[in-house]
């Protein structure tokens, strides 16, 4: 299978100039050919817009992981592990590369900056990822649930939301 | 603070109970953009008298919805003053079923996400299964060749089905009729190839279910000698059609930086000028090795695209005649025993291939840890799957980016100012289809 976007990623000047896996001062990985940033959780938005200057204008993709039953995964050694983890996928459409930012959230307070005022496409994944894991976008315009009912109770994508062991929660009906 | 129904804050609120800050911000969410461009935009309409406006709901049963869409529409007279689409309603926890089900099995379970387009869905999973197993480089020639003629005689379907909704939610009614007539002679090929018309499981990680039958070589080309004068019929009843035109042209208009602020790919990217198509900048399968134009728009209205996705079909026609001049002989999936079963045949005769079709069919195969994303062109835009593995033979978490959810937020830009019966027009332009969005 061609995957030029790697191709494109590894000719590109900018990344030949910091040899060490470093951008922004974040440590950068390989995953599978694919560019990896583990950001900060307080510099978080601050590099989505230095990102953003550099060139990946586009917020295609932004969800979540919840680690909780695989906390020994391979991050490096700065990163310290949490049981969330916020997944954001850039994209430069002008030197077409993509860069993936994976954000740890800890669990006592789940919460991360919005990149809404950056990325206003980002409103409904992190509406979907407020919904589905619990995790908080300061500065959201709209913090609601959007694919669950208004009044569900829990957190569906989250591990411990065990399939089958919840009673199907309906409105005004009998529980 | 009283809520019209218990919607809570999903609801649009009467204006005298927001806060100026929060009616910025609804005025703001109608355009979903960022308060800082909002302002930019400098031509928010003046608040208008509480009792000129109502609030009235457009779906979630509504033909022209296209599923389950609910629309809250502000209207002043006919014209569309606020819009906020609600969504949730065909919601199935399919990412959640993910997670249980093996990599084997996943393939059920995207296919139905984007039911107008489920090969696409299942490449992108079986792509991104690939890539998490290091085998993305070893799937045989015939393979993709084969994906790709699925994939592009998929996007022909999907799009057909939007000349039959876009005509019908428009009033052409016959338009309707015709869509879905020359989508099921696509339709009957899949069924042929996959057993199925639709839902059909038959991309697999490490290439797919089946070799093609025999004669489908005369099939498709059957299919291809029928289209193109299908669609100039298509153009006589509608492209060249002063009311076509008129209820079309200048609706819905999008421009390129809002559309990349929103995330907006596929054709309404397209329609807006920005040259951005997977197939062509980021090529995935074979694509570098067939020759097709990229349809742009340079109005990012509703008829742009529509123009777009008829010529798409004309695009797909032409790669497909291609691949079926280099479609190459060969295996159809790969020959790596972590990942195929073994032949029928063989079990038979061979006591290890009974053991290897039974392990592999109820323990599924491991696949290393790791986190990869992959995206393809889907006919609605960017289709991405991210795939987080714990080193099991499940998915530890299964996230598809699913274009008709990003690009259902330009729906509220696209409406607003516009009027009621227009709306209608641009949920139809922007081809979301419901099963995608709430997965």
């Amino acid at each position: 299978m061609a995957d030029s976007p790697d191709e494109t990623i590894e000719e590109s000047s900018e990344v030949a100039e910091v040899p060490e896996p470093e951008m922004f001062g974040c440590p950068m990985t390989d995953s599978r050919g694919q560019l990896v940033l583990h950001v900060d959780r307080d510099r978080y938005l601050d590099v989505a817009k230095q990102l953003a200057d550099e060139g990946y204008a586009m917020c295609v993709d932004l969800t979540a992981v919840d680690y909780s039953e695989h906390m020994e995964r391979a991050l490096p050694s700065s990163a310290t592990a949490e049981r969330f983890e916020v997944v954001v996928n850039l994209l430069d459409i002008t030197h077409r590369r993509r860069i993936r930012l994976r954000v740890q959230v800890p669990e006592g307070d789940a919460k991360v900056a919005t990149l809404f005022d950056l990325h206003p496409g980002t409103e409904a994944m992190e509406r979907e990822v407020f919904d589905m894991f619990g995790i908080e976008f300061d500065g959201h315009p709209d913090p609601s649930r959007i694919l669950m009912p208004e009044d569900w109770n829990g957190y569906p994508l989250r591990k411990d939301f065990q399939v089958g062991t919840i009673p199907v929660q309906f409105k005004g009906a009998a529980s | 603070m009283t809520l019209i129904s218990d919607e809570g804050a999903q609801e649009l609120r009467p204006r005298s109970e927001l806060t100026a800050s929060e009616l910025l911000r609804e005025v703001a969410s109608v355009l979903r953009l960022s308060e800082a461009e909002a302002a930019k935009l400098g031509d928010l309409p003046e608040d208008p008298d509480e009792d000129q406006t109502m609030v009235i709901n457009m779906g979630p049963s509504h033909p022209s919805t296209h599923g389950v869409l609910r629309l809250m529409l502000e209207l002043q007279g006919e014209t569309v003053l606020r819009c906020k689409p609600i969504i949730g309603y065909l919601h199935t926890g399919m990412e959640k079923t993910g997670e249980q089900l093996t990599f084997m099995q996943g393939g059920t379970n995207v296919t139905r996400m984007d039911y107008a387009s489920p090969l696409n869905n299942e490449l992108v999973f079986s792509m991104a299964t690939e890539k998490l197993l290091g085998i993305d480089g070893d799937i045989p020639e015939r393979a993709q060749w084969m994906r790709m003629l699925l994939s592009e005689l998929n996007r022909m379907s999907s799009h057909l089905l939007f000349m039959a909704t876009n005509g019908m939610d428009l009033g052409a009614v016959s338009m309707m009729i015709y869509g879905w007539r020359e989508r099921e002679e696509v339709l009957r090929f899949f069924q042929k190839v996959t057993g199925l018309r639709m839902n059909h499981n038959f991309v697999r990680p490490g290439g797919l279910a089946a070799d093609l039958p025999p004669g489908w070589r005369d099939d498709v080309l059957r299919i291809l000698d029928m289209l193109p004068e299908r669609l100039e019929e298509y153009d006589t009843l509608m492209t060249g059609q002063p009311i076509w035109r008129e209820r079309l042209q200048g609706v819905g208009v999008i421009t390129p930086s809002e559309a990349l602020a929103l995330g907006a790919t596929g054709p309404i990217l397209r329609s807006t000028g920005v040259e951005w198509d997977l197939r062509r900048h980021d090529p995935y399968l074979r694509y570098d090795e067939v020759e097709f134009d990229l349809i742009v728009g340079s109005y990012g209205d509703a008829f742009d695209r529509y123009a777009i996705r008829l010529n798409e079909i004309r695009e797909s026609m032409r790669i497909v005649r291609q691949i079926l001049d280099l479609m190459p002989e060969g295996d159809y999936r790969i020959q790596d025993k972590k990942v195929t079963p073994p032949p029928r045949a063989r079990i038979d005769e061979s006591m290890e291939a009974l053991i290897h079709h039974f392990k592999i069919f109820t323990e599924g195969f491991k696949v290393p840890e790791g986190e990869v994303y992959v995206a393809i062109e889907s006919p609605r835009g960017e289709i991405g799957c991210y795939i987080a593995s714990d080193g099991s033979p499940t998915p530890y978490r299964m996230h598809v980016r699913a274009p008709s959810f990003v690009n259902i937020q330009c729906l509220p830009h696209m409406m607003r100012g516009g009027l009621v019966a227009d709306a209608v027009a641009v949920i139809s332009s922007v081809d979301p289809v419901l099963g995608e969005v709430d997965r």
